[in-house]
């Protein structure tokens, strides 16, 4: 009983906090990333006295049904890149091992079956789901974490059966993956116990669209010598169009960041103070060493201009219709980057060699995403081949850094940064 | 019993066999990669169906395109691809599983030539009316692709054909495995494992006259029932390459009654509807048969479902034999291992590298759980 007012007072405390946040926030001219994540998470954790329904969607789901019905929609990998950047994933995924969980899955995963247990981790636990929403379009991997959580916490579990688009999109596929879409509306119906709101999904649509076209413009801009934005701003800025997306924050807010970019350009100041080298990026962020390998790489007078991860959250626009979001919607969320064949993947990364004008190319073999990693070794033998650029393949975990060494990547890097160094002054000579 | 030379030969060199049989016959042979491919189609389509085990030794070609954190299931079957030793192939067949298997699937398309290769990228979900309906429409879609890769007709009569056929050799695998766990004395787990590795590698018709023959002599023979000292395991994993898994289990006076594997039950469980459309048949079988863990048709069915098999079969115990780096099966375990608890079914975790444990540490890790049970 005592616990359980304690629970409800603790609820009350954020649900003031928030408001009183958000309240404030109405008078500051540009909100930061911290401000916007703290009241969307005060929220979500409040979302019982505000009787909202609490979903819990993977990174690539379709996430604008559920803003069209009110639904507050987490994100349980954005949560596994919080505990990694806070250094808390080691203790967390080892507590899953305690679980019988395989050290060789997935950390994003381990982390947040620990965490759920005990709710612990940076934010002291997600706010409980009302609702599961898994798209596999990313791996097969959330399927399996998204059933142990539904049996966990014992709510609904919808799948978004996307299937894998080696050489290209079928008719069946296609027709599969609509049906899917009138399911899902049906399965948010029955979550919310009201009608699906058709009106209110095309407006939330259209500000998805416009936030992944902002998000791509905010991108753009490091085409720019000196890139005005490194990919680890990018990594710290992406939160918003994965957890936010079709909601007017992220168009204020990306607004604002475009703007903030261009005039970086227009004075010339670069992310990297003296940018030299210009390198691309590959796979989730090692989100433990983030601050480290940005450091290590402006050490070369290196920037990364640009990566693959966070553009997958606006590399399938071309098939977004503005006029007919929910009919689109399927092709959109079935070709993305993780969805598709490694000959099409490379193609993609040498589009952004070009764009970006990079001298070398840094792949991070992630032993937490083996959809992301396992093709990798011939991508970079594509790149090497057609562009005849440097490469340099990095095994880590995105969140695990029990097995990390720092000494042994550093001398990785100053090795590669030589070559790298060694092949743009011969060609300028 | 002679008949089981055959056998042996096919499971121990699987690769001179094909060469003989292409060679003799002249048919195709097309490879695929796991218990979710419709041999059915391609027996129809005139070819033989051939499953890719990989190999355990030597892997150093596929070093070059995939990571160590793969498994030695899917890199032992790009090393035998890169190697050439697999050049009697006319093509190969991925049907979509797991997240390493498609990606397999690529480093293939583009690296081992000149075979055709078809991907079969079937739905995730088997528990809707949109993913059956999908997983038809796919099937038909995949006749063709093999129609035009192997220059034949598919006719609803050949299909029919093929349906038959393999209902009998499934009945029959079933009817040998069930007379194993009565008296496994008539036929060793090392034999019976061969057994079921040559029947996913041999001519069909030539296996369903051996297994019919077979099944009758053992019928016949004379034999006591299973000893009461005797220990009833079932098997639950994703492939098992090691006979020697079997004779350690005997030895520790244990045997195999049952199994939960894709190179086990998942393959030959599960009748097709003969009076059915040939694909509708194939597609229902799929939908209705155990499940690999890298489907989806609930959340507790894979659980469930050992435990009523361990009831079936009156087992004493489980062993799950987790493949190293297979996420779907390592994800399921801890919540599998719980419900079994809790019907106080006693399991033992096997982890499997790509070479087993030494023989001695394993025997001894065999008797100990065995004791217990």
């Amino acid at each position: 009983m005592k616990k359980q007012l304690a629970e409800i007072l603790k609820i009350i405390v954020i649900f003031l906090f928030g408001k009183f946040k958000k309240f404030t926030l109405r008078f500051k001219k540009s909100k930061s990333m911290k401000d916007i994540m703290m009241v969307y998470y005060s929220e979500a954790k409040s979302a019982r006295l505000t009787r909202k329904k609490v979903a819990w969607i993977t990174s690539g789901g379709p996430v604008e049904p559920l803003i069209a019905m009110d639904v507050i929609p987490i994100y349980p990998e954005n949560h596994g890149a919080m505990i990694g950047a806070s250094k808390m994933g080691a203790g967390l995924c080892e507590m899953a091992e305690n679980m019988g969980y395989s050290s060789d899955l997935c950390s994003y995963a381990r982390s947040d079956i620990a965490c759920a247990t005990v709710n612990g981790g940076p934010i002291g636990g997600l706010p409980k789901p009302d609702m599961l929403v898994c798209c596999n379009n990313i791996c097969g991997t959330v399927l399996k974490w998204y059933e142990i959580q539904a049996r966990y916490f014992n709510v609904p579990l919808f799948v978004l059966d996307t299937p894998f688009c080696h050489t290209g999109y079928s008719d069946e596929v296609a027709r599969y993956v609509r049906s899917q879409i009138n399911e899902y509306i049906s399965f948010i119906e029955r979550a919310c116990g009201r009608k699906f709101d058709y009106d209110r999904v095309k407006k939330v649509g259209h500000l998805s669209f416009q936030g992944q076209q902002l998000w791509q413009a905010v991108l753009d801009t490091a085409a720019h010598k000196p890139a005005p934005m490194s990919a680890f701003d990018a990594f710290y800025h992406l939160a918003l169009i994965v957890t936010l997306r079709g909601t007017p924050e992220v168009i204020d807010y990306y607004t604002a960041l475009l703007a903030k970019m261009k005039d970086r350009i227009a004075r010339g100041i670069g992310a990297v103070p003296n940018e030299k080298y210009r390198l691309l990026w590959d796979n989730i962020p090692i989100w433990h060493r983030t601050r480290w390998l940005s450091e290590k790489f402006a050490s070369h007078n290196a920037c990364l201009v640009a990566d693959t991860y966070t553009t997958a959250w606006c590399g399938s626009m071309k098939y977004i219709d503005e006029s007919n979001f929910i009919n689109s919607m399927a092709e959109a969320y079935t070709r993305i980057y993780l969805n598709i064949g490694i000959d099409e993947m490379a193609k993609m990364v040498i589009d952004m060699i070009d764009k970006y004008d990079v001298d070398g190319f840094v792949l991070h073999s992630n032993r937490s995403c083996k959809p992301y990693s396992f093709g990798q070794m011939d991508i970079q033998r594509i790149v090497e081949k057609e562009r005849g650029i440097p490469c340099l393949m990095l095994e880590a975990d995105m969140v695990d850094e029990r097995t990390f060494s720092e000494s042994q990547i550093s001398t990785r890097i100053d090795a590669f940064m030589e070559i790298i160094k060694d092949r743009k002054d011969t060609t300028r000579k | 019993m002679e008949k089981f030379t055959e056998f042996k030969n096919t499971a121990a060199d699987p690769y001179t066999y094909c060469r003989k049989y292409k060679e003799e016959t002249g048919k195709k042979i097309v490879g695929y990669t796991c218990s979710y491919t419709p041999e059915e189609i391609i027996y129809a389509a005139g070819a033989l169906p051939f499953r890719l085990f990989g190999t355990d030794e030597g892997i150093h070609r596929a070093d070059v395109h995939l990571q160590s954190y793969c498994c030695s299931l899917v890199r032992g079957i790009l090393e035998e691809g890169l190697s050439g030793r697999l050049d009697f192939l006319d093509g190969t067949v991925f049907p979509h599983t797991c997240d390493s298997i498609q990606r397999l699937s690529d480093i293939w398309r583009l690296n081992v030539t000149p075979q055709f290769h078809i991907d079969l990228v079937l739905p995730v979900k088997l528990n809707t009316t949109s993913a059956r309906q999908y997983l038809i429409d796919i099937l038909e879609k995949f006749k063709k692709d093999l129609e035009r890769a192997l220059g034949v007709k598919i006719t609803d009569a050949t299909l029919s054909d093929a349906i038959k056929t393999y209902n009998q050799i499934r009945a029959l695998m079933i009817q040998l495995y069930t007379l194993r766990a009565q008296r496994p004395e008539i036929l060793s787990g090392r034999d019976f494992h061969s057994i079921i590795k040559a029947a996913m590698i041999m001519d069909r018709q030539l296996l369903l006259k051996t297994l019919g023959e077979i099944v009758e002599q053992i019928q016949k023979a004379p034999g006591s029932k299973i000893n009461p000292g005797t220990k009833k395991l079932v098997l639950t994993g994703s492939i098992c390459s090691h006979p020697d898994i079997y004779d350690i289990i005997e030895n520790a006076g244990g045997v195999v009654v049952w199994d939960d594997l894709c190179t086990g039950s998942r393959y030959f469980e599960g009748v097709l509807d003969e009076k059915a459309p040939g694909l509708e048949a194939i597609a229902q079988r799929y939908l209705d048969r155990d499940i690999c863990p890298a489907k989806h048709v609930g959340l507790t069915d894979r659980g469930e479902s050992l435990i009523q098999m361990v009831r079936k079969h009156h087992a004493n115990g489980v062993v799950f034999m987790l493949l190293k780096f297979c996420d779907p099966h390592a994800f399921d375990y801890p919540y599998i291992k719980e419900m079994l608890d809790r019907e106080n079914i006693p399991c033992m975790l096997l982890d499997m590298e790509e070479q087993l444990p030494s023989g001695g540490q394993l025997q001894t890790r065999f008797e100990t759980f065995i004791q217990i049970l």
